[in-house]
């Protein structure tokens, strides 16, 4: 069996083309692993989108040093990822990773990748577990804690006066986790609570069990494809027009194109909307358009915001990443201009942000968009930090 | 609970399995006639689903869309079955498993190529995009139409199998194919018949399915579970089987989902109720499947081999 | 009949060379300065395990189980749910995993060997399915997000954390069933189980049991299916559901089939090439013309599709099986 010799042959001559382009300073190598593959691709796709907007704005610099981003598709197996990262950081030696797309993958890998000392800049995921006890000095995240989401939605409810409630989501931790973290901040009624199955092409049985409760307002947590399905067939069963719809993920930048005029109505919560007002954001949204062709969801801008969390680091140790420490210091700095305009991290690493509730609407050039209609939560530092060892 | 609430969910249980239906009488009739597991059907639907929402982007006309979509599907149907499965036939199942496995493959990676990743959408046809009010509940009133287009193809493919030549042959051939080739039949057209057939309905379903769910790389996997499952439960290579495991399959699944719940909730303490709750509904359809086999392995409807 | 060397054909040559290839990884890797090898090659014969265990009912018995997944699971969350509970020790997670997986396997195999042909199929699924959805509501042991595992089995001398070490221990176990396998085909189980592949009324006829001895081979197979996720847990210190997914049975039917069926080293064969096929073909480089390369990396699996089919379609025996074997006799 020639394989072993085949593929370090394949090896090196792979490692003499990609070090062909000969640079006078060894480029930072980031790995970057998402779902590329797939019916989540999409999510993957934005995240690396968002990334790389930076990174090719600055002629494939971030902190004025090169960087190589080396991109890997976990394909939602955990089992999967684990090996990918053990390739990115004792094959590639790999300094950074960014991306992480899934809760579950987060959970395989972000042990393995901060033993080894490597920074895990995470731009979706965010388990409650890694916010809490298992934090670490050598993880940051950029996007949220889901929880976060789900108690904005809760205080958004109170503000309109809903007296009782609908609960729908899917059966996963996410789920349970998003539906119970509503419920904490909701002081009305829970009129039912229903969880179905992740697979669930049709959501028929439960739209009748909504249709007979005669809620005051649905909240339901679909995400990706699942939340297109619902949120179609919620508008088939005529009860967009009757029930207000509180979201989460299923209507979104990455939803919106394939729903169109269904979704209109819906309400989503997110620490970004595409409208935000201030000259970060303004600049990252054109150039996404002008660059990608669609609108940026939260995933881009989340990514976006971790390339230039790392840019702005990498500009303060001057592209130095051997000094842990020292780069340590810089991330956890934070001293960028955000898109979500300001952007602190709290002592678990996780951002302390403002989280918006938004509608769906036709924006300004016609378009099926977002639009911030509340703020319901200003500055919240989520719930976990505090089971956090760290200062 | 109320009894109208109750009929209400009969009616989502009756259009799931209509759904169901579409795809599942293709399906057993591969299987029953050719002997050949076919996973691949539910790539068919996944085409027939593709060629759908692109049919009506340029046709803005649902008729005209699925007249497309079924044509298209049913020519990749023939130049697979030319190409590839014609192969298959003679080898053991395994064999079949695992060549449309493969094919699993390239047919999701092929329409990621072409349509990208995200998924794509079509719009109820306009007339039947208002819900109308049954019972006092608002319901989709596009979901009639499937359970009418299911109706219909169940009557079609009725008469059929019994009031046709083909349908003779392909009573026949489900029998007993090897006699049925000894008296001359020309089995290698009627193969491709039954395959052509076969994925006609899956684009059907396709195209029922298209407005309701969304159309994205790797849809076809989990409903070709479901529709193994009535196969499997109503009887292989029987129509009749198929329409009604479709129907047990949907209102079960549809019922179970909805009542086990609320029921387990009554007997059970409330946290312990919502933990297995959905556990259990989830694999409700698979007990049921799993003790029909047990007790009657070849099904509830079985084709009468002479 | 004695083997002898000069009685070796292309088939005992290919399985000598696989297996020292194998015993030499762990210098070669370290020679290069690249460890990551070793961890990919350790994942290649833990899922090669699996694979074996699942010829002996699909290769030798004839029997299709699509769900043997959920027997890795098993293995997996025992480890898992044991070392959450500060459980450590390696013979405690091994004792609990192959008693829960042949208790299972023999519930389970009772109820579906009274099956045969598609039904067969399908019923093993369902309960792969079954066991995969009561695992995913399982919210105490992460449910849906998986179980992370803080440190390999204690196996008290056996340093698993150690990457070296665990690599021979995977590869000791896998050439300790390999052994195991054929003393047991070749003896009068084997050839009862292979009758009663090739026939069954026969061997009913002569009065064989054969009941008994499928369901034997079941749990056997199963058992080998635990140890292997056993092995996956430590390897990737984490248990998922998604070790019990019905798509990871049907990559292990994949990896039995292309490697060769009837063969003991088949699986192994058809483990090594689907996944270092899959490892060239995502991180493939070389500068082909019209972007190529990405399309690869991009749509690997498209490949790998097509490999399946064709080698399907050519060689009917698989790559391993086709290969000419110096035996004179059966």
């Amino acid at each position: 069996m020639n394989m072993p010799r085949m593929l370090s042959a394949m090896a090196s001559a792979a490692a003499m083309l990609l070090a062909a382009p000969a640079s006078a300073q060894a480029p930072v190598k980031i790995g970057f692993i998402a779902e590329l593959s797939g019916p989540q691709a999409v999510l993957g796709q934005d995240q690396y989108d968002g990334f790389m907007l930076l990174v090719e704005r600055n002629g494939g610099k971030l902190g004025g040093v090169p960087v190589q981003v080396l991109k890997e598709d976990s394909q939602l197996k955990p089992e999967v990822a684990v090996q990918l990262v053990a390739k990115l950081i004792e094959k590639e030696r790999v300094s950074i990773i960014s991306g992480v797309t899934f809760s579950n993958v987060m959970m395989a890998i972000h042990k393995p990748v901060t033993d080894a000392k490597v920074f895990l800049v995470g731009s979706l995921a965010g388990p409650s577990p890694i916010a809490g006890a298992q934090c670490s000095p050598y993880q940051f995240i950029t996007s949220f804690q889901l929880d976060a989401a789900a108690e904005a939605h809760g205080r958004y409810a109170n503000e309109r006066g809903f007296k009782k409630v609908f609960l729908l989501g899917a059966n996963y931790q996410a789920g349970k986790d998003f539906l119970g973290g509503f419920k904490r901040t909701f002081k009305g009624q829970v009129a039912d609570e229903v969880y179905t199955a992740m697979n669930a092409p049709d959501f028929s049985a439960e739209l009748t069990q909504v249709a007979a409760a005669k809620p005051d307002a649905v909240f339901a947590f679909y995400p990706g494809a699942l939340g297109i399905n619902f949120v179609r067939q919620y508008n088939q069963a005529g009860l967009m027009k009757t029930t207000p719809l509180l979201t989460q993920g299923a209507v979104d930048g990455s939803t919106l194109p394939a729903l169109k005029e269904a979704a209109l109505g819906a309400y989503n919560g997110a620490p970004w909307g595409p409208d935000i007002d201030n000259p970060s954001n303004k600049k990252f949204v054109e150039e996404f358009e002008r660059k990608y062709n669609r609108i940026p969801t939260l995933f881009a801008a989340q990514s976006y915001d971790a390339a230039q969390l790392i840019d702005s680091a990498l500009a303060k140790t001057k592209g130095n990443v051997d000094n842990k420490d020292a780069l340590r210091a810089a991330l956890k700095a934070a001293d960028f201009a955000s898109v979500r305009g300001k952007f602190k991290f709290a002592n678990n690493q996780f951002p302390i942000q403002d989280y918006f509730i938004q509608q769906v609407a036709t924006d300004a050039k016609g378009r099926v968009n977002l639009k911030t209609v509340a703020t319901p939560l200003k500055d919240f530092t989520d719930d976990y930090a505090a089971k956090c060892a760290m200062k | 609970m109320s009894l109208s609430f109750l009929f209400v969910q009969l009616l989502n249980g009756v259009q799931f399995g209509m759904l169901l239906f579409l795809l599942s009488a293709g399906l057993t009739l591969v299987l029953g006639i050719m002997n050949f597991v076919n996973l691949m059907h539910g790539s068919l639907y996944m085409v027939g689903a593709y060629a759908a929402v692109a049919a009506f982007e340029k046709t803005s006309s649902f008729v005209a869309a699925g007249a497309i979509a079924v044509s298209a599907t049913v020519l990749v149907g023939l130049v697979v079955e030319r190409l590839v499965l014609r192969r298959l036939y003679r080898r053991e199942h395994l064999a079949q498993v695992l060549a449309t496995l493969g094919m699993i493959m390239i047919f999701n990676e092929l329409v990621r190529f072409v349509w990208g990743a995200s998924a794509q959408s079509m719009d109820v046809p306009a007339a039947f995009s208002q819900p109308i009010l049954l019972l006092g509940l608002p319901y989709p009133s596009y979901r009639f139409v499937v359970i009418g287009v299911g109706a219909l193809v169940g009557i079609g493919l009725y008469i059929l199998i019994h009031r046709t030549r083909l349908g003779i042959l392909i009573r026949a051939a489900a029998a007993d194919p090897a006699m049925t080739a000894n008296m001359g039949v020309n089995v290698r057209l009627l193969n491709s018949t039954v395959i052509g057939l076969g994925a006609a309905l899956a684009a059907l379903a396709g195209l029922m399915a298209a407005p309701l769910s969304s159309v994205q790389s790797g849809m076809g996997e989990p409903i070709l579970i479901m529709t193994l499952v009535v196969i499997v439960t109503g009887g292989i290579g029987s129509v009749r089987g198929a329409f009604f495991g479709a129907l047990i399959v949907g209102v079960i699944d549809t019922l179970g989902r909805t009542l086990l719940p609320t029921l387990l909730r009554e007997l059970l303490d409330r946290s312990l109720a919502q933990a297995i709750g959905p556990a259990i509904s989830s694999m409700l359809i698979y007990l049921v499947m799993a003790a029909v086999l047990v007790v009657r392995p070849q099904g509830l409807f079985p084709v009468k081999h002479g | 009949m004695r083997r002898t060397i000069a009685s070796f054909g292309p088939r005992e040559w290919c399985a000598c060379a696989l297996l020292s290839a194998l015993a030499l990884v762990p210098v070669w890797a370290q020679a290069i300065g690249e460890p990551y090898y070793l961890s990919l090659v350790t994942r290649i014969m833990v899922l090669a395990l699996a694979a074996v265990g699942l010829n002996l009912v699909l290769g030798y018995g004839g029997m299709v189980s699509l769900g043997h997944a959920l027997y890795l699971g098993v293995g997996a969350y025992a480890v898992g749910i044991l070392s959450s509970h500060g459980i450590s020790s390696g013979w405690v997670h091994l004792a609990a995993a192959l008693v829960v997986g042949s208790a299972v396997a023999a519930a389970v195999g009772a109820v579906i060997l009274r099956t045969s042909g598609m039904a067969f199929i399908m019923i093993t699924l369902a309960f792969a399915q079954m066991a995969y959805f009561v695992v995913v509501g399982l919210k105490a042991y992460g449910g849906e997000d998986g179980l992370q595992i803080d440190s390999r089995s204690d196996f008290g001398v056996l340093q698993l954390s150690s990457a070296p070490v665990f690599y021979y221990v995977v590869l000791c176990c896998l050439l300790a069933v390999l052994w195991g396998l054929s003393r047991l085909v070749h003896s009068r189980f084997g050839m009862v189980l292979q009758g009663a592949r090739i026939n069954e009324r026969r061997m009913a006829a002569m009065g064989v049991p054969c009941f008994r001895y499928r369901l034997v081979a079941y749990v056997l197979s199963a058992q080998i299916a635990v140890l292997s996720g056993v092995l996956m847990a430590n390897l990737t210190k984490f248990a998922s559901p998604s070790y019990m997914q019905w798509t990871l049975s049907g990559e292990l039917i994949v990896m039995v089939v292309l490697g060769g069926m009837g063969t003991l080293a088949g699986p192994v064969v058809g483990a090594a090439v689907l996944l270092v096929l899959e490892e060239i073909l995502s991180s493939v480089k070389l500068p082909l013309p019209g972007g190529l390369d990405t399309v690869i990396n991009n749509h690997w699996l498209a490949v790998i599709g097509a490999f399946i089919v064709v080698v399907t379609l050519t060689m009917e025996r698989g790559l391993f099986g086709s290969l000419r074997s110096g035996r004179r006799s059966a």
